[in-house]
């Protein structure tokens, strides 16, 4: 079905952290631990949906219509950022504890190629608005689960005897890169 | 200020994807080549010159509440420009680059030194700063791109010196990681021991 | 920083200014360049036409929908001395590896036989998808009549040999190459 493939597409084969390289900026920061790398996923999840959604709106009723289509790219960003003040208001309101865990990389979210990635994507694809709900849900869960392998992988490399040179960043790439072959294995699954 | 500091400080010292470790998403995403890395480090250092040339000049201007909204806006509208410079005069690269030339909208390195030095300096310093940054930007990607393609591609700058394929997985996504990662670390043991 | 006070006042007119010359910046850029931007387009894709039918010296260029279609197709029918000596029909498939559209133009004699093929857009694999552009795939496709020669990959039951390790690329191209002939065959049907 094409709802299926559009599913294990997005967070597996065509993974928008290790295959198509949005959201490297959070992913690299926040994955420090598991219980960040969940909450980041969560507030993600929720942005980059209503983010697709009026981005698609935008796009059919208003800048495909009247012709000015080259002001996608402002008018996107623009509902992104005015989408995570939003969200950054209603985690402070809802949750203190997690508005203080995410800390900086809340806002950080708008500069989350990711978001921006797969709203641009939803309309280049010519996605009916259901199948850009899919879409951009699928693409926050691949995100999502690779965060929080990655995660995983790092509480271990902490505890291991890494060289000095390599320490902190670079084992960190070196493990995404392993991470990366690893998921190119699921492209036999569509 | 010293200027020339100013200005060099963006290739090794402050080099925004192997110190800063800012932008990384085109840095893994467009160095599958040389040339793809070049032309993305010089449309981005494009839009870092321009916007924070413009956010310098009217700093003064901005109520501190709505700063970022503003910088995100002046950087959207010369990235926009980039978009439709490069789809009319250079096709091919306009092409490779593909999603990452919207994208330089939120290159963490484009609004970071707007936020973070632009508002803060003089237009000219901010100039140089952009440059300069950019440059290093430029420096680094055409380097992981140009690493990447020979071993990847046989080729550099698409003159190919090898029959058939070469170590595809340079050219493929955990090749970038991989690659990114070694590379950073050697650039670490360059700058303790300079 | 920012001199200027946060009344709400300041920060809706600075953002109502900045949005304004942006735009209005933008929209001369955009007028200054849709010339060149049209004239690279038709460009790369006469080149892509010259490529896949016989030689013409007019080009007759209409949109179609197909059937189950998003976007449309392109027709082109190349004329030589007034008569129509191939079509090369720009298609298009969403079916590949990689989210990026892959674009072929395919050239159709007349009798509905594929003259030859050309890929306009493709972001597939490396080594692996992107070998649909190497002669020994296309090559395939050429001189054949889609009526008899099944355009499905051989494991999917048709008669196309698929690029090893990248069965999905490979089936994106004949899904591309299908809806082309399907179209054609609705449109040119009376014409052979």
């Amino acid at each position: 079905m094409e709802y299926f493939a559009i599913i294990i597409g997005s967070i597996f084969v065509s993974n928008i952290v290790l295959a198509q390289f949005l959201g490297i900026c959070p992913f690299l920061g926040v994955s420090g631990k598991v219980s960040t790398s969940v909450g980041m996923s969560a507030a993600v999840l929720f942005v980059m949906t209503i983010a697709t959604i009026v981005t698609w709106l935008i796009q059919t009723y208003i800048l495909i219509p009247l012709g000015i289509t080259f002001l996608q790219t402002i008018s996107f960003i623009l509902v992104i950022a005015a989408l995570v003040q939003m969200v950054e208001l209603i985690l402070k309101k809802i949750s203190p504890p997690l508005y203080q865990a995410l800390g900086i990389f809340l806002p950080l979210i708008t500069t989350n190629c990711a978001v921006l990635g797969v709203a641009i994507q939803t309309v280049s694809k010519n996605f009916n608005l259901l199948e850009g709900v899919v879409f951009a849900i699928a693409n926050a869960i691949g995100f999502g689960l690779a965060m929080l392998i990655f995660a995983g992988l790092r509480e271990h490399l902490d505890l291991m005897n890494v060289p000095k040179g390599m320490r902190g960043v670079p084992i960190a790439l070196v493990t995404a890169g392993i991470l990366a072959l690893a998921f190119m294995g699921f492209g036999g699954l569509v | 200020m010293n200027q020339w500091k100013n200005f060099t400080k963006g290739f090794i010292k402050d080099n925004p994807v192997f110190v800063l470790l800012l932008g990384l998403c085109p840095t893994l995403g467009v160095t599958t080549s040389a040339v793809n890395g070049l032309g993305m480090g010089i449309a981005t250092t494009f839009v870092l010159v321009c916007s924070n040339l413009v956010v310098s000049l009217i700093k003064n201007s901005i109520p501190d509440k709505v700063r970022i909204p503003s910088f995100i806006v002046i950087i959207a509208s010369f990235v926009t420009i980039v978009e439709l410079v490069m789809q009319g005069f250079t096709p091919g690269l306009f092409d490779a680059l593909g999603l990452f030339i919207p994208l330089i909208v939120v290159n963490c390195v484009v609004l970071g030194r707007a936020e973070g030095f632009a508002s803060k300096q003089t237009p000219l310093s901010s100039v140089l700063d952009g440059l300069g940054m950019g440059l290093g930007f430029a420096f680094a990607l055409t380097l992981l791109g140009g690493i990447r393609e020979i071993l990847g591609n046989g080729s550099i700058f698409g003159l190919k010196f090898i029959e058939g394929d070469a170590m595809l997985v340079f050219i493929l996504s955990p090749g970038a990681f991989i690659v990114l990662g070694y590379l950073i670390a050697f650039i670490n043991k360059i700058k303790k021991t300079a | 920083m920012a001199k200027k006070e946060s009344s709400f006042l300041n920060m809706v007119i600075t953002l109502f200014v900045i949005t304004a010359v942006a735009s209005l910046a933008l929209g001369g850029v955009y007028n200054v360049t849709k010339e060149p931007i049209r004239l690279a387009l038709k460009a790369k894709a006469e080149k892509a036409i010259k490529e896949v039918i016989p030689v013409f010296d007019t080009l007759i260029t209409f949109k179609i929908m197909p059937e189950d279609g998003k976007d449309s197709l392109t027709f082109n029918h190349g004329l030589k001395d007034g008569n129509l000596i191939g079509v090369a029909v720009e298609t298009y498939s969403y079916e590949g590896y990689t989210p990026t559209k892959i674009k072929i133009m395919v050239g159709f004699l007349p009798d509905g036989k594929i003259n030859n093929t050309a890929v306009v857009q493709q972001k597939e694999t490396p080594g692996l998808g992107t070998k649909m552009t190497s002669e020994k795939f296309k090559a395939q496709f050429r001189d054949k009549y889609p009526k008899q020669y099944t355009l499905k990959v051989v494991k999917d039951g048709g008669d196309v040999d698929a690029i090893t390790a990248a069965t999905i690329s490979s089936r994106a191209f004949c899904d591309a190459v299908q809806r082309a002939y399907t179209t054609f065959e609705k449109i040119e049907g009376g014409n052979k």
